[in-house]
């Protein structure tokens, strides 16, 4: 019952929220995952370890990281798998004793983990493999010039298209934003809409390609507020006209990062990840092609597809961090094999080294091997290191005001000037 | 020595029996509820970015930093926005309920138990099967399909702001969880009422609506009251069916953010800051105290009935 009575009690503890947390997590120390410890983290003369990941939703995974783990002769690692929310899982967790030793991140630590001295220097692990891996995976996880997780693999986000509808409605393949409007105002019939960006519209996962498609960034070079800027304005003017055009399906059962909605015809585009293509290709075999977010008018701008990767971490709480750094070297530095089969053996990822890249078998052809050639050539880092996560609730909201809203967008981007370089003045140095 | 043993295990082990039943629950009370709370205003005189234990002393600045905060301002206008719409009609459609219940001629605790049983449902299913399935913005969701019977287009529940159809779908889904159980206390309360105040009323001739206005309403004034102050103090506590509906893909918008969900993604988010994330709940604490207080002064909660 969550209504009155019992509900009261529990949401007032959510409200102190910071406590609670770390009450909560120490209460449940028990379940770290971690094997069982004589008090010194060892056990049998090996230490041990725990390892942390989010639940990923290809078959096959956890047994993987499981043998992986049980594969190292050095220490017992205990593998836990976390469905649910584990980012705020584990960055709860890591205010506490009871956190991983190893664990993975998305897009690597936050600025704020760096700062705070929660994760360690990881730089000396990568050796002479550092030039092999992509560079803007090493960049976003790089602070003032020491490495802080090693990129697992590659991901990335980019728009899936059905081929036999294009051809059907006489649509080419979208190269601008308007010709983005334009064909899917085309393909969108009674049963069918043009287009999928999300059932917000857009607001999660267009903020990054609506930046570079007018040719600007979260920030410049500089580390400075990067898109006051007219074109970024007409670009974000340009979602808004997206989301009014009616072409967009909004509401759907199951949102971007699942092809549900493309692959049970919903919509004849998707903008969605690559880890959706066997299923895509399950349902559709050679019928669907790939395409990068466009950019936004003949003269402005470039396409481009959003790149992530989950890197591994190591807490500077664990007891065992020298076994730890160990482990998280002989994984993801020195085991190819493992690497390779990580990346493509569940789901459809890239390596996160360019030598294991061009073994990939299943990237050499098809829309698979597009997608590669996009991550090489209009690859951007989701964001950056810099960009905390009150400057990306600021983006976001803004976002949300200019496409839902009709707000201006010249407007909420002066708003969000102000909080981010508020943010970049208290994090920087 | 056995005298003070005697002592403090009371007549019949009174006492020992009131520890053991009543200890464990304190306990839990002081662990779960009382620390966290005096930790988080110890916190909120701290910059705590991804620390409970925090050095730098920052004194009032993170209450100043919440006020001046636009975000925050806009979750309290969220919460009065909410409360407009959901005290009023949960209030009328509870005490509706309980009229029409209390009045059944037969199967009244089918009726009692069909209305109560939504009550056990957690917020969270309730939110999916609202978003999913009523509410869904896809042809087929139910009510597209009722309204395409109509030849009415689909309408996209939950992704437009223009209108805010967003707040029928939370609106709606708080009402059918919550309106049985205060059913129940506009019940317990329609019992208490003597019969013989309705029997001197058909004497005098009245009727219907006359009954309701002169007598049950008035005497179920002391439910009244303490229906709305738990309706209020339960609204200001919205989060899972705000939270389950509205956010996707690690965000939320800012246009139906309560200040429980602005200060979960704060303080409990990715942000990790638990200076402003409890400096907002010290305030928002206070705020729900004032508002009990000034609404019992007000409708006089705890008064000696006249």
């Amino acid at each position: 019952m969550s209504g009155a009575g019992n509900g009261f009690n529990r949401r007032r503890f959510l409200a102190v929220g910071g406590g609670l947390a770390a009450l909560a997590v120490t209460g449940c120390g028990s379940n770290t995952g971690r094997a069982p410890e004589g008090g010194s983290g060892s056990s049998g003369g090996r230490p041990a370890l725990s390892q942390w990941y989010h639940q990923y939703g290809e078959p096959g995974t956890q047994q993987a990281v499981e043998k992986y783990a049980k594969e190292y002769a050095d220490a017992t690692v205990t593998v836990q798998w976390s469905p649910g929310d584990y980012d705020k899982k584990t960055a709860s967790a890591l205010l506490t004793d009871g956190g991983p030793d190893v664990f993975e991140y998305g897009n690597g630590p936050s600025i704020d983990m760096i700062k705070g001295g929660q994760v360690v220097d990881l730089t000396e692990l990568l050796g002479d493999t550092k030039s092999d891996f992509t560079p803007s995976l090493i960049a976003r996880n790089t602070y003032q010039g020491k490495l802080y997780a090693i990129p697992q693999v590659t991901d990335m986000q980019l728009l899936v298209y059905r081929k036999s509808l294009l051809s059907a409605a006489g649509v080419q393949p979208p190269t601008t934003v308007d010709e983005l409007i334009a064909a899917a105002k085309k393909l969108t019939t009674d049963k069918v809409k043009g287009l999928f960006v999300g059932n917000d519209g857009g607001v999660g996962i267009l903020g990054g390609p609506a930046l570079w498609s007018a040719g600007v960034d979260y920030l410049k070079e500089d580390n400075t507020f990067g898109f006051d800027d007219p074109a970024a304005v007409e670009s974000l003017r340009k979602l808004r006209e997206l989301f009014t055009s009616k072409a967009l399906l909004l509401g759907a059962p199951t949102d971007w990062s699942d092809p549900s909605a493309f692959t049970q015809g919903l919509t004849a585009m998707q903008f969605t990840g690559l880890w959706t293509f066997p299923q895509i290709q399950k349902a559709f075999g050679d019928d669907f092609g790939v395409l990068p977010w466009p950019k936004l008018d003949s003269s402005t701008g470039a396409p481009s597809v959003t790149v992530g990767a989950y890197g591994s971490a190591v807490s500077a709480k664990s007891k065992n961090v020298d076994a730890a750094k160990k482990f998280v070297k002989w994984l993801w530095v020195d085991q190819t094999d493992k690497q390779l089969d990580w990346a493509q053996s569940y789901g459809f990822h890239i390596p996160a080294r360019k030598s294991l890249a061009e073994k990939a078998e299943k990237l050499k052809s098809g829309p698979a091997a597009d997608a590669v050639r996009f991550v090489n050539e209009n690859g951007h880092a989701q964001t950056p290191l810099l960009w905390t996560p009150k400057s990306g609730t600021a983006y976001s909201d803004a976002l949300n005001r200019i496409i839902k809203s009709g707000s201006d967008p010249a407007t909420e981007i002066k708003a969000v000037k102000a909080v981010v370089e508020a943010e970049l003045k208290r994090v920087a140095g | 020595m056995s005298t003070i043993s005697t002592r403090l295990r009371g007549r019949h082990d009174r006492n020992l029996w009131f520890l053991i039943f009543v200890g464990p629950f304190v306990l839990g009370l002081v662990v779960f509820v009382y620390v966290p709370i005096l930790w988080s205003i110890w916190l909120s005189f701290f910059d705590a970015y991804n620390t409970v234990t925090p050095t730098n002393f920052v004194g009032l600045s993170n209450y100043l930093d919440m006020l001046r905060d636009s975000s925050f301002r806009s979750s309290l206008l969220t919460f009065v926005v909410f409360a407009l719409f959901i005290v009023p009609t949960t209030f009328v459609a509870s005490l509706g309920l309980a009229l029409l219940v209390n009045r059944a001629r037969f199967a009244k605790t089918f009726f009692r138990s069909v209305f109560f049983l939504p009550t056990a449902c957690s917020y969270v299913v309730a939110s999916l099967i609202w978003k999913l399935s009523i509410f869904s913005g896809v042809r087929f969701g139910l009510m597209n399909t009722v309204l395409g019977w109509f030849g009415i287009e689909p309408v996209a529940w939950l992704s437009v702001t223009q209108p805010p159809w967003y707040w029928l779908v939370i609106v709606t889904a708080r009402m059918w969880l919550q309106a049985g159980f205060y059913m129940i206390l506009f019940l317990a309360g329609l019992q208490r009422i003597a019969p013989s105040l309705y029997e001197a009323a058909a004497i005098d001739g009245a009727t219907g609506w006359k009954v309701l206005r002169f007598i049950s309403l008035p005497q179920l004034r002391a439910t009244s009251t303490a229906v709305l102050l738990l309706l209020l103090i339960n609204a200001f506590q919205a989060f899972d069916e705000f939270y389950n509906l509205l956010s996707s893909s690690g965000q939320y918008p800012p246009y139906a953010r309560p200040p429980l969900v602005y200060l979960y993604y704060a303080a409990l988010g990715q942000g990790q800051d638990f200076g402003h994330g409890s400096a907002g709940a010290v305030i928002l604490t206070l705020l729900i105290a004032l508002v009990a207080l000034g609404q019992g002064r007000f409708l006089g909660l705890g008064r000696k009935e006249d």
